[in-house]
Protein backbone atom coordinates (compact mmCIF):
# COMPACT_ATOMS: atom_id res chain seq x y z
CA UNK A 1 0.00 0.00 0.00
CA UNK A 2 2.01 3.36 -1.20
CA UNK A 3 -1.04 5.22 0.06
CA UNK A 4 -1.68 7.06 3.84
CA UNK A 5 -4.83 5.05 5.26
CA UNK A 6 -4.37 7.50 7.82
CA UNK A 7 -5.56 10.37 4.96
CA UNK A 8 -9.00 9.10 5.18
CA UNK A 9 -11.18 11.52 6.38
CA UNK A 10 -8.73 14.59 5.51
CA UNK A 11 -9.80 17.40 3.10
CA UNK A 12 -8.28 19.64 0.67
CA UNK A 13 -10.30 23.01 0.01
CA UNK A 14 -9.40 24.71 -3.34
CA UNK A 15 -7.10 27.49 -2.52
CA UNK A 16 -9.11 30.36 -4.22
CA UNK A 17 -12.78 30.25 -5.61
CA UNK A 18 -13.93 29.79 -8.78
CA UNK A 19 -15.33 32.42 -10.75
CA UNK A 20 -17.84 30.66 -13.82
CA UNK A 21 -17.86 32.80 -16.92
CA UNK A 22 -20.06 32.73 -19.79
CA UNK A 23 -16.66 32.34 -22.38
CA UNK A 24 -15.24 29.22 -19.82
CA UNK A 25 -18.09 27.70 -20.35
CA UNK A 26 -18.13 28.42 -24.42
CA UNK A 27 -15.10 27.19 -24.62
CA UNK A 28 -15.19 23.89 -22.76
CA UNK A 29 -18.68 23.28 -25.11
CA UNK A 30 -16.76 23.84 -27.99
CA UNK A 31 -13.86 20.97 -26.56
CA UNK A 32 -16.55 18.59 -26.19
CA UNK A 33 -18.02 19.39 -29.60
CA UNK A 34 -21.22 20.43 -28.22
CA UNK A 35 -23.82 23.08 -29.90
CA UNK A 36 -26.51 23.30 -26.93
CA UNK A 37 -27.51 26.87 -27.18
CA UNK A 38 -28.03 26.41 -23.32
CA UNK A 39 -24.68 26.62 -22.91
CA UNK A 40 -24.23 29.44 -25.27
CA UNK A 41 -27.36 31.78 -25.63
CA UNK A 42 -28.19 33.68 -22.40
CA UNK A 43 -31.89 34.49 -23.73
CA UNK A 44 -32.44 30.81 -24.43
CA UNK A 45 -30.90 29.68 -21.25
CA UNK A 46 -33.60 32.19 -19.66
CA UNK A 47 -35.96 30.61 -21.62
CA UNK A 48 -35.61 27.43 -19.71
CA UNK A 49 -35.79 28.82 -16.17
CA UNK A 50 -32.09 29.23 -15.46
CA UNK A 51 -30.61 32.99 -14.68
CA UNK A 52 -27.79 32.69 -17.50
CA UNK A 53 -26.26 29.65 -19.36
CA UNK A 54 -25.67 26.94 -17.60
CA UNK A 55 -22.33 24.78 -17.90
CA UNK A 56 -22.39 21.10 -19.35
CA UNK A 57 -23.26 18.14 -16.94
CA UNK A 58 -19.64 17.36 -16.69
CA UNK A 59 -18.22 21.02 -16.27
CA UNK A 60 -17.60 20.68 -12.75
CA UNK A 61 -14.25 19.01 -13.29
CA UNK A 62 -12.68 21.86 -14.27
CA UNK A 63 -13.83 23.35 -10.99
CA UNK A 64 -12.71 20.27 -8.72
CA UNK A 65 -9.50 20.27 -10.11
CA UNK A 66 -7.44 22.43 -7.43
CA UNK A 67 -8.10 20.75 -4.86
CA UNK A 68 -7.67 17.84 -6.94
CA UNK A 69 -3.94 18.93 -7.67
CA UNK A 70 -4.29 20.11 -3.71
CA UNK A 71 -4.65 16.57 -2.72
CA UNK A 72 -2.07 14.90 -5.38
CA UNK A 73 0.57 17.38 -3.98
CA UNK A 74 0.12 16.48 0.08
CA UNK A 75 3.30 14.30 0.51
CA UNK A 76 1.40 12.66 3.56
CA UNK A 77 -0.99 11.15 1.10
CA UNK A 78 1.52 9.72 -1.48
CA UNK A 79 0.02 9.37 -4.80
CA UNK A 80 2.64 9.28 -7.46
CA UNK A 81 0.95 11.03 -10.31
CA UNK A 82 2.58 8.43 -13.29
CA UNK A 83 0.63 5.79 -11.94
CA UNK A 84 -2.88 7.63 -11.39
CA UNK A 85 -5.61 6.23 -13.48
CA UNK A 86 -9.42 7.35 -13.79
CA UNK A 87 -11.26 4.61 -12.55
CA UNK A 88 -15.07 5.76 -11.83
CA UNK A 89 -16.41 9.47 -11.77
CA UNK A 90 -19.84 10.65 -10.83
CA UNK A 91 -21.90 14.05 -10.29
CA UNK A 92 -24.93 14.87 -8.44
CA UNK A 93 -26.08 18.39 -9.23
CA UNK A 94 -27.84 20.06 -6.92
CA UNK A 95 -28.79 22.93 -9.13
CA UNK A 96 -27.07 23.28 -12.23
CA UNK A 97 -23.84 25.95 -12.89
CA UNK A 98 -24.65 29.02 -14.01
CA UNK A 99 -22.45 32.06 -14.99
CA UNK A 100 -22.01 34.50 -12.84
CA UNK A 101 -21.37 31.51 -9.77
CA UNK A 102 -19.05 32.37 -7.57
CA UNK A 103 -18.23 28.14 -6.06
CA UNK A 104 -15.78 26.67 -3.49
CA UNK A 105 -14.71 23.70 -4.03
CA UNK A 106 -13.21 20.68 -1.21
CA UNK A 107 -12.34 17.34 -1.39
CA UNK A 108 -12.11 14.52 0.98
CA UNK A 109 -10.42 11.51 0.94
CA UNK A 110 -13.74 9.07 1.47
CA UNK A 111 -11.76 5.40 1.69
CA UNK A 112 -8.72 4.05 0.48
CA UNK A 113 -7.88 0.27 -0.38
CA UNK A 114 -5.59 -2.30 -1.84
CA UNK A 115 -7.05 -4.50 -4.22
CA UNK A 116 -4.28 -7.21 -6.53
CA UNK A 117 -1.62 -4.71 -5.82
CA UNK A 118 -3.34 -1.25 -7.20
CA UNK A 119 -4.38 0.98 -4.59
CA UNK A 120 -7.63 2.81 -5.09
CA UNK A 121 -8.84 6.41 -3.60
CA UNK A 122 -12.23 6.88 -3.71
CA UNK A 123 -12.35 11.26 -3.19
CA UNK A 124 -15.56 13.68 -2.90
CA UNK A 125 -15.50 16.77 -4.15
CA UNK A 126 -18.12 19.06 -3.00
CA UNK A 127 -18.99 22.19 -4.64
CA UNK A 128 -20.76 24.86 -2.77
CA UNK A 129 -21.92 28.17 -3.37
CA UNK A 130 -20.59 31.40 -1.53
CA UNK A 131 -23.33 30.58 1.26
CA UNK A 132 -22.16 27.28 1.40
CA UNK A 133 -25.15 25.88 -0.46
CA UNK A 134 -24.35 22.66 -2.41
CA UNK A 135 -23.69 22.79 -5.57
CA UNK A 136 -22.44 19.88 -7.39
CA UNK A 137 -20.97 16.41 -5.34
CA UNK A 138 -18.22 15.18 -7.49
CA UNK A 139 -16.77 11.43 -6.76
CA UNK A 140 -14.28 10.35 -8.15
CA UNK A 141 -12.27 6.79 -8.06
CA UNK A 142 -8.80 7.02 -8.74
CA UNK A 143 -6.42 3.58 -9.18
CA UNK A 144 -2.96 4.01 -8.45
CA UNK A 145 -1.26 1.04 -10.43
CA UNK A 146 1.19 -0.86 -7.88
CA UNK A 147 4.45 -0.69 -9.34
CA UNK A 148 5.39 -5.16 -10.35
CA UNK A 149 8.27 -4.57 -7.55
CA UNK A 150 5.72 -3.63 -4.77
CA UNK A 151 2.69 -5.61 -5.57
CA UNK A 152 2.07 -8.12 -3.15
CA UNK B 1 -35.22 23.85 -15.27
CA UNK B 2 -37.55 22.24 -17.62
CA UNK B 3 -36.92 19.27 -20.20
CA UNK B 4 -38.91 19.30 -23.26
CA UNK B 5 -39.84 15.56 -22.66
CA UNK B 6 -42.14 14.60 -20.21
CA UNK B 7 -42.75 12.16 -17.81
CA UNK B 8 -45.74 10.44 -18.46
CA UNK B 9 -45.24 10.16 -22.07
CA UNK B 10 -41.83 7.90 -21.59
CA UNK B 11 -41.73 4.43 -20.83
CA UNK B 12 -39.29 1.83 -19.25
CA UNK B 13 -37.32 0.27 -22.32
CA UNK B 14 -37.76 3.38 -24.37
CA UNK B 15 -34.32 3.75 -26.50
CA UNK B 16 -32.95 7.17 -26.69
CA UNK B 17 -31.62 8.73 -30.55
CA UNK B 18 -28.34 6.82 -30.70
CA UNK B 19 -24.83 9.02 -31.40
CA UNK B 20 -21.83 8.13 -33.06
CA UNK B 21 -18.80 10.21 -32.24
CA UNK B 22 -15.42 10.65 -34.15
CA UNK B 23 -12.74 11.48 -31.84
CA UNK B 24 -9.28 13.14 -33.83
CA UNK B 25 -5.91 13.95 -31.74
CA UNK B 26 -7.59 17.74 -32.07
CA UNK B 27 -10.60 16.88 -30.21
CA UNK B 28 -7.86 15.62 -27.09
CA UNK B 29 -5.89 18.74 -27.42
CA UNK B 30 -8.62 21.35 -27.76
CA UNK B 31 -10.07 18.97 -24.89
CA UNK B 32 -6.95 19.48 -22.48
CA UNK B 33 -6.82 23.07 -23.12
CA UNK B 34 -10.35 23.46 -22.02
CA UNK B 35 -10.59 20.95 -19.36
CA UNK B 36 -6.62 21.89 -17.82
CA UNK B 37 -5.89 17.88 -18.12
CA UNK B 38 -2.91 18.28 -19.61
CA UNK B 39 -1.12 14.61 -19.24
CA UNK B 40 0.87 13.49 -22.21
CA UNK B 41 -0.50 10.21 -22.50
CA UNK B 42 -4.03 12.35 -24.29
CA UNK B 43 -1.38 13.92 -27.02
CA UNK B 44 1.91 12.65 -26.93
CA UNK B 45 2.06 9.03 -28.77
CA UNK B 46 6.05 8.36 -27.53
CA UNK B 47 5.25 8.68 -23.95
CA UNK B 48 1.89 6.75 -24.01
CA UNK B 49 3.57 3.77 -25.70
CA UNK B 50 6.40 4.04 -23.51
CA UNK B 51 3.72 3.48 -20.86
CA UNK B 52 2.46 0.71 -22.13
CA UNK B 53 -0.54 2.08 -23.62
CA UNK B 54 -1.56 0.92 -27.44
CA UNK B 55 -1.44 4.58 -28.90
CA UNK B 56 -2.47 8.37 -27.67
CA UNK B 57 -5.80 7.82 -25.61
CA UNK B 58 -8.88 10.20 -24.92
CA UNK B 59 -9.20 11.65 -21.58
CA UNK B 60 -11.58 9.76 -19.73
CA UNK B 61 -13.88 12.80 -18.53
CA UNK B 62 -13.61 13.21 -22.53
CA UNK B 63 -15.40 10.36 -23.31
CA UNK B 64 -17.80 10.19 -20.42
CA UNK B 65 -18.84 14.00 -22.08
CA UNK B 66 -19.85 12.96 -25.31
CA UNK B 67 -21.63 9.71 -24.23
CA UNK B 68 -23.43 12.35 -22.18
CA UNK B 69 -24.73 14.00 -24.99
CA UNK B 70 -27.23 11.08 -26.11
CA UNK B 71 -28.95 12.41 -22.96
CA UNK B 72 -28.61 15.82 -23.00
CA UNK B 73 -29.19 16.18 -26.60
CA UNK B 74 -32.85 14.10 -25.95
CA UNK B 75 -33.87 16.19 -23.12
CA UNK B 76 -33.93 19.78 -24.81
CA UNK B 77 -32.63 21.25 -21.42
CA UNK B 78 -28.95 19.73 -20.90
CA UNK B 79 -29.68 20.75 -16.86
CA UNK B 80 -31.92 18.44 -16.46
CA UNK B 81 -29.10 15.21 -16.26
CA UNK B 82 -28.98 16.03 -12.40
CA UNK B 83 -27.09 12.44 -12.01
CA UNK B 84 -24.43 11.41 -14.06
CA UNK B 85 -21.93 8.46 -13.59
CA UNK B 86 -19.65 5.85 -15.36
CA UNK B 87 -17.10 3.46 -15.04
CA UNK B 88 -14.09 3.78 -17.33
CA UNK B 89 -13.49 0.20 -18.26
CA UNK B 90 -11.00 0.40 -21.63
CA UNK B 91 -9.21 3.50 -22.98
CA UNK B 92 -10.37 4.97 -25.95
CA UNK B 93 -7.48 4.71 -28.30
CA UNK B 94 -6.52 7.64 -30.68
CA UNK B 95 -4.47 6.41 -33.83
CA UNK B 96 -2.73 9.35 -35.53
CA UNK B 97 -4.67 9.51 -38.76
CA UNK B 98 -7.37 10.81 -40.58
CA UNK B 99 -10.51 9.08 -39.01
CA UNK B 100 -9.27 8.72 -35.29
CA UNK B 101 -11.71 6.35 -32.77
CA UNK B 102 -15.19 6.13 -33.01
CA UNK B 103 -17.23 5.95 -30.03
CA UNK B 104 -21.35 4.62 -30.36
CA UNK B 105 -23.57 5.84 -27.09
CA UNK B 106 -27.08 4.15 -26.88
CA UNK B 107 -28.93 5.26 -24.21
CA UNK B 108 -32.37 3.72 -22.88
CA UNK B 109 -35.17 4.51 -20.04
CA UNK B 110 -34.30 2.38 -17.39
CA UNK B 111 -36.56 3.32 -14.42
CA UNK B 112 -39.47 5.35 -13.65
CA UNK B 113 -38.54 7.19 -10.73
CA UNK B 114 -40.06 9.44 -8.09
CA UNK B 115 -40.70 13.33 -8.85
CA UNK B 116 -40.98 13.05 -12.28
CA UNK B 117 -37.40 11.72 -13.10
CA UNK B 118 -35.81 8.61 -14.92
CA UNK B 119 -33.07 6.76 -14.90
CA UNK B 120 -31.10 6.15 -18.17
CA UNK B 121 -28.50 3.65 -18.79
CA UNK B 122 -25.90 4.20 -21.48
CA UNK B 123 -23.35 2.21 -23.29
CA UNK B 124 -20.34 3.26 -25.49
CA UNK B 125 -18.00 0.94 -27.22
CA UNK B 126 -15.21 2.20 -29.45
CA UNK B 127 -13.80 -0.71 -32.27
CA UNK B 128 -16.84 -2.98 -30.44
CA UNK B 129 -15.55 -2.74 -26.71
CA UNK B 130 -17.00 -1.47 -24.44
CA UNK B 131 -15.44 2.35 -22.77
CA UNK B 132 -17.84 2.91 -19.82
CA UNK B 133 -19.34 0.37 -17.72
CA UNK B 134 -22.40 1.53 -15.51
CA UNK B 135 -23.38 4.24 -16.75
CA UNK B 136 -26.01 6.03 -15.62
CA UNK B 137 -27.40 8.93 -15.47
CA UNK B 138 -30.62 10.43 -13.82
CA UNK B 139 -32.69 13.30 -15.64
CA UNK B 140 -35.86 15.73 -14.59
CA UNK B 141 -38.26 15.14 -17.01
CA UNK B 142 -41.27 17.90 -17.36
Amino acid sequence: MALNVERIGHTYPAPASYQVGREKIREFADAIGDQDPAYRDAEHARSLGHPDVVAPPTFPVVITRASQIAAFSDPDLGVDFARLVHGEQRFVHARPIVAGDELSCTATIEGIRSVAGNDIMTMRNDITDTAGRPVVTAWATLVIRGSTETSS
Amino acid sequence: MTATVDWDEVDVGDALPAQEFRVQRFDLVRYAGASGDFNVIHWNERVATLVGLPNVIAHGMYTMAIAGRVVTDWLGDPAAMVEYGVRFTRPVVVPDDDIGAVVVVTATVADKLADRRVRIDLTATSTDQKVLGQARAVAQLA
